[in-house]
C-alpha cells in the first residue's frame, strides 16, 4: 500500500505515460475481486485503456474495513483489444474480532461480446468467471461450506448515457451472477441444504461530475447458504476519481450487513489502480 | 461520379466522423429536434467558438502518429469548412453541412475503434481548452457518438 502511495506520487510528478486510446474513466477501476468495475460490482467495461488492436496491464489494491473485519485484496491484470481482461487476485480476509484471517485467490476472466459503453445504443455487453480457492480450507470448511473453491459466472450490461444528469453524463451498469459463493467466497461455497448455483443481482450508477470524477452507488445480491449466521446484500457509495491514464483512486462508504453472525458491518473502502 | 465520390471522400476525412452524418441524425431525428439546439450553438461559442475548437482540435490530430496518416491526401482547409459547418449544424446553428454522408466519407479508410477513441479523446481536450462547459461538451458528443457505425471499419 504504501509503495503504491509512493508510486503514485512518483508519477504524479511526472508526464503520464501511454496507456491507450480509451477515454478517461472507461476501463472503470477494479472491483474487489479483480474485475474492472465498480467497488463490489464488475462491470462489462474492459479494464484499462487498450482500444483496438492495444495492450494494457493494471495493478491494483484495496481496502474494505469494517467493523469487525478488514479485506484486503491487491492483483494484476491484462486486457487486449477492448475484448479481453484477465486478472490475479489475492484476498487477505481479516477477523478483527473473531480472530485470525483467511486468504483466497481469484482468478477472473472477462470478454466483452457486443455493444460499445459510449457509442453504440446497445449497452457494452460482457461475460466473465472468477475461479476462487482458498489458500486454506480450514475455516470456511468449519462454518459448514461443502467446499473452499468455487467458480461464478456473471453477465453484465454497462452504458453511458452523456448528459443525463443536469448535463453530466450517467453511467448504469447491471450484473447478473451465478454463485455458490458465501460471502463472495470468503466463507466457501455452498452450505448443508444449498449446494446448487443461484442467480444473483448486482447493480451500479454513477454520475460523472467530471470526465474523470465520478460519484456512484452499489448494490450486490447475496444467497444465504450457510446455517450458522445470515448473509446480507452488500451495498456502497463510492467518489472515484481518474488521476490521468495511469492512475485512479476510489474512496466510499460500505454497508455489508451481517457477516459470520456480527451485525451491521459498515466501514469504509479504498482502491488505488495503476495502469499501463 | 464515383470519382468525384472518391474525391469528396478524402476531402472530408476522419473528421467527419466528429461531425456527423447529415443525412444520418437528420433521418433519424427528424427536423424536429426536442433538444434546443439553438442552445448548444451558443454554449459552443456560436460559429466563432466552433472554429476555434475544430482549429485546436486540428492541432491535436497534426500531433497524433495514430490517426494523422488518414489525413495524408486531405485538403485541409475544405476539411476544417466541412467540420465547421457540420458541428455548427449539428449544434443547430445557422449552417448547412455541405459535404458527403459520414458513411460515405470515411469509406475506405478502414478507420479502427482506437482511431476513434483518439478522435474524442482529442475533441474533448480541444473544447475543454476552450471553456466549453461539460454539459455542452456531453451534449455534443451524445449527438457525435452514435456516428460510430458509419465510422469505424468501413
Amino acid at each position: 500500500m504504501k509503495l503504491l502511495m509512493c508510486a503514485l506520487l512518483g508519477v504524479l510528478l511526472s508526464q503520464p505515460a501511454v496507456a491507450g486510446s480509451k477515454v478517461i474513466a472507461t476501463g472503470g477501476s477494479t472491483s474487489i475481486e479483480g474485475a474492472a468495475g465498480g467497488g463490489i460490482v464488475p462491470w462489462a467495461v474492459i479494464n484499462g485503456y487498450a482500444s483496438s488492436g492495444q495492450w494494457s496491464v493494471n495493478s491494483f489494491t484495496s481496502s474494505v474495513g469494517v467493523d469487525d473485519f478488514t479485506l484486503q485484496n491487491f492483483g494484476i491484470g491484462a486486457s487486449y483489444n477492448n475484448q479481453w481482461e484477465v486478472s490475479l487476485t489475492r484476498q487477505k480476509f481479516q477477523l478483527d474480532t473473531i480472530g485470525g484471517d483467511l486468504q483466497q485467490d481469484v482468478f477472473g476472466l472477462k470478454y466483452h461480446i457486443a455493444g460499445e459503453l459510449l457509442y453504440t445504443s446497445l449497452p457494452q455487453i460482457s461475460v466473465g468467471l472468477q475461479y476462487k480457492k482458498h489458500r486454506n480450507s480450514g475455516l470456511p470448511l468449519a462454518v459448514g461450506a461443502q467446499k473452499d473453491s468455487g467458480t461464478d459466472i456473471y453477465l453484465a450490461a454497462s452504458k453511458v448515457y452523456f448528459g443525463a444528469v443536469a448535463g453530466r453524463n450517467l453511467l448504469l451498469n447491471a450484473t447478473v451472477r451465478a454463485t455458490k459463493a458465501n460471502q463472495i467466497g470468503l466463507l466457501g461455497f455452498g452450505g448443508a441444504d444449498h449446494n446448487h448455483y443461484q442467480y444473483m443481482f448486482e447493480s451500479s450508477a454513477a454520475v460523472l461530475l467530471r470526465p474523470d470524477l465520478a460519484v456512484g452507488i452499489e448494490f450486490r445480491q447475496k444467497p444465504n447458504n450457510l446455517a450458522f449466521a445470515d448473509e446480507e446484500h452488500w451495498r456502497d457509495i463510492f467518489v472515484g476519481w481518474f488521476i490521468n491514464q495511469n492512475f485512479s483512486v476510489v474512496g466510499g462508504y460500505v454497508d455489508l450487513g451481517s457477516i459470520a453472525g456480527l451485525a451491521q458491518q459498515q466501514g469504509y473502502y479504498l482502491a488505488l489502480e495503476a495502469t499501463f | 461520379m464515383k470519382a468525384a465520390l472518391m474525391k469528396a471522400a478524402t476531402y472530408s476525412g476522419l473528421w467527419l466522423s466528429l461531425c456527423l452524418a447529415v443525412f444520418g441524425v437528420t433521418t433519424l431525428n427528424g427536423c424536429s429536434q426536442t433538444v434546443p439546439k439553438d442552445h448548444l450553438y451558443q454554449q459552443l461559442g456560436s460559429t466563432v467558438g466552433i472554429e476555434k475548437v475544430v482549429d485546436a482540435l486540428l492541432v491535436e490530430i497534426e500531433h497524433d502518429p495514430q490517426i494523422v496518416h488518414h489525413f495524408r491526401d486531405t485538403d485541409i482547409a475544405r476539411f476544417r469548412k466541412l467540420l465547421i459547418e457540420q458541428l455548427c449544424e449539428l449544434s443547430g446553428g445557422p449552417c448547412k453541412y455541405t459535404g458527403a454522408s459520414m458513411q460515405e466519407s470515411h469509406t475506405g479508410f478502414k478507420i479502427t475503434q482506437a482511431d476513434f477513441d483518439n478522435l474524442v479523446r482529442h475533441l474533448m481536450k480541444a473544447m475543454t481548452e476552450q471553456n466549453i462547459s461539460i454539459a455542452a461538451q456531453n451534449q455534443l458528443l451524445g449527438l457525435l457518438a452514435p456516428m460510430y457505425g458509419d465510422v469505424v471499419y468501413r
